[in-house]
């Protein structure tokens, strides 16, 4: 079970209040028009999938309800930061 | 390879069981095979067995950095069945229930196959219309399957329960009289043992940390153990580490690896005959030969490479086993572990050339592949032994997220597993 720092609620609450999104920084295609097939399948579908260090983004669910982002490790689980939607992480 | 029979077991007797033959044997790598499989789970070694026993290709190397069938292969909670909506899937494991009825046989090995029947539980109107629908969908592709109503639920499993006094009662459900369940690690050794005695190489402890290309073109792989191995193909098979081996390949894969859970109880007298699933408060059980409760959790949401789950999942699925059987309300849980599960977005895996020449993607299989070991494998190895993807694997194609043309078993085929 996580113990999960938001960054804009300033608290530790429990794992139960929050929904994990997926792979963060995704950006949006600034162009779709102009996309191919492949680059379509790029950013809906293909994902990186990481082994370690991994930055992916959270809904607080059933607390603010803003999305924010974190960088976990997915091999030990272990929760490195948590960060506003438009910052970067500092942890790579 | 040394026969298995009711005979040779007395015979054995005489001489108190110290002669068996080895079950594989542990050879050193050669420098080039015809055939390289990464991974040694169900998928890679009934891809070997089929390649030499069926399309004549011997000179083949399983590669596993761990021991045989020690991923999601000997961790999952072994239900088999075919009833899947849409064609291309229905085909593909329908191909894999006909040779699970002749298995044993074939490699003379008991997988414990039992095919004990799968009920797949409806309780809204909505899933009860789908459940119409699929099974509907099932009789026009020739896969057995049945409509019950609660009433022939309850009798085919007394000890449910079918009140209406649940929170969410169960109003029917699908049954697939040919499914069940199989002795999960028998399949991994009973493969094994097979392609081992037809001259496939198994070599464990032995982990794939790159793959060498040259111009485009997959010739082997590199290994922390014996360095260098080359190969005429290369087939990543390896589940919940695909992304991994993608990346050395220098591609992308729409798969995320999740932990999966599932968990047993003491042992306990025969007490349910069947297999019984619930997509919609989501729990999964069966017996196992010895006794003990067989259940299934669900995926945790996040990314992990840890091979276990959280508590907040285990506690979610023994909810809902619960309200289905207050009568396992006070048995006691024996043991949890997880695997790690290659999760793709239509559901269905990915059996597939990639951008790399030579270079063959089995998985995506998720948290439902045992199920399909060997079709999977049979129609994998024909297509590595021709380099043209057989016909049932086609639709399977990691291209299909380009094109659109996804397979969507989300929640179509009952459960997630
Ligand atoms: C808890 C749980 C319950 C499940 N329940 C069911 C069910 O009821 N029915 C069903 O049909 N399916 C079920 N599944 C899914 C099923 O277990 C998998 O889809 C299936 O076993 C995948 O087989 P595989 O051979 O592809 O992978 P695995 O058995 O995971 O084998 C992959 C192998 O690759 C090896 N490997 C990884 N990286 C490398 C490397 N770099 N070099 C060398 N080797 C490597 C691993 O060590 C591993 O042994 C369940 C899974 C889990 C975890
Ligand atoms: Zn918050």
């Amino acid at each position: 079970m996580f113990y999960i720092y938001c960054p804009y609620c300033e608290e530790h609450r429990e794992e139960e209040e929050f929904h994990v999104v997926g792979q963060a920084h995704i950006d949006r295609p600034l162009d779709p028009d102009s996309l191919s097939d492949a680059e379509w399948a790029k950013y809906l579908y293909m994902r990186k999938n990481t082994r370690g260090l991994y930055q992916e983004q959270w809904l607080h669910a059933i607390g603010c309800r803003k999305f924010f982002n974190m960088t976990r490790d997915t091999v030990t689980y272990e929760i490195k930061e948590t960060y506003k939607v438009g910052e970067q992480p500092t942890v790579v | 390879m040394q026969k298995y029979s009711g005979f040779g077991l007395l015979k054995h007797a005489l001489s108190h069981h110290e002669n068996w033959q080895r079950v594989w044997r542990n050879p050193v790598p050669k420098k080039k095979y015809d055939v390289i499989i990464v991974g040694g789970g169900g998928h890679g070694l009934a891809s070997a067995y089929y390649l030499a026993k069926r399309y004549g290709v011997t000179n083949v190397a399983v590669l596993e950095k761990g021991y045989l069938g020690g991923g999601n292969t000997a961790r999952n909670t072994t239900i088999v069945r075919s009833n899947y909506l849409w064609d291309e899937a229905a085909h593909l494991y329908e191909h894999a229930m006909k040779l699970w009825e002749g298995l044993s046989q074939d490699l003379n090995y008991n997988v414990m196959f039992s095919q004990r029947g799968v009920l797949n539980l409806g309780h809204t109107l909505q899933d009860m219309r789908d459940i119409q629908r699929r099974v509907s969908a099932n009789r026009l592709n020739g896969i057995d399957g049945e409509v019950l109503d609660t009433q022939q639920v309850q009798e085919l499993v007394p000890i449910m329960d079918c009140s209406a006094n649940t929170r969410y009662p169960i109003l029917g459900a699908s049954w697939q009289p040919r499914a069940g369940v199989a002795r999960h690690d028998a399949v991994a050794w009973g493969y094994a043992r097979a392609a081992d005695a037809l001259g496939v190489d198994l070599i464990q402890q032995c982990e794939v940390d790159d793959i060498i290309i040259e111009d485009g073109t997959a010739i082997g792989v590199s290994t922390k153990q014996y360095g260098a191995i080359y190969g005429n193909r290369v087939a990543c098979v390896v589940a919940g580490h695909s992304g991994v081996l993608a990346k050395m390949a220098g591609f992308e894969l729409p798969l995320e690896s999740h932990p999966l859970q599932a968990l047993v109880s003491e042992p306990i007298k025969p007490i349910l005959d069947t297999v019984v699933m619930s997509n919609h408060v989501h729990g999964y059980i069966s017996q196992s030969d010895k006794g003990d409760l067989v259940i299934g959790a669900g995926i945790d949401g996040y990314n992990g490479y840890g091979q276990r789950g959280s508590y907040m999942t285990t506690e979610h699925t023994i909810q809902a086993i619960v309200e289905l059987f207050p009568i396992f309300s006070r048995v006691r849980m024996n043991r949890q572990w997880g695997g790690i599960v290659d999760t793709c977005p239509d559901a269905c895996p990915i059996i597939s050339k990639t951008p790399v020449d030579n270079l063959f993607f089995n998985c995506g299989w998720g948290t439902g592949g045992f199920k399909a070991i060997p079709g999977s494998g049979d129609v994998f190895a024909a297509s590595l032994a021709k380099g043209e993807m057989h016909p049932l694997a086609e639709p399977f194609s990691m291209f299909r997220f380009n094109d659109g043309a996804l397979i969507d078993e989300h929640g179509a085929a009952g459960v997630a597993h």
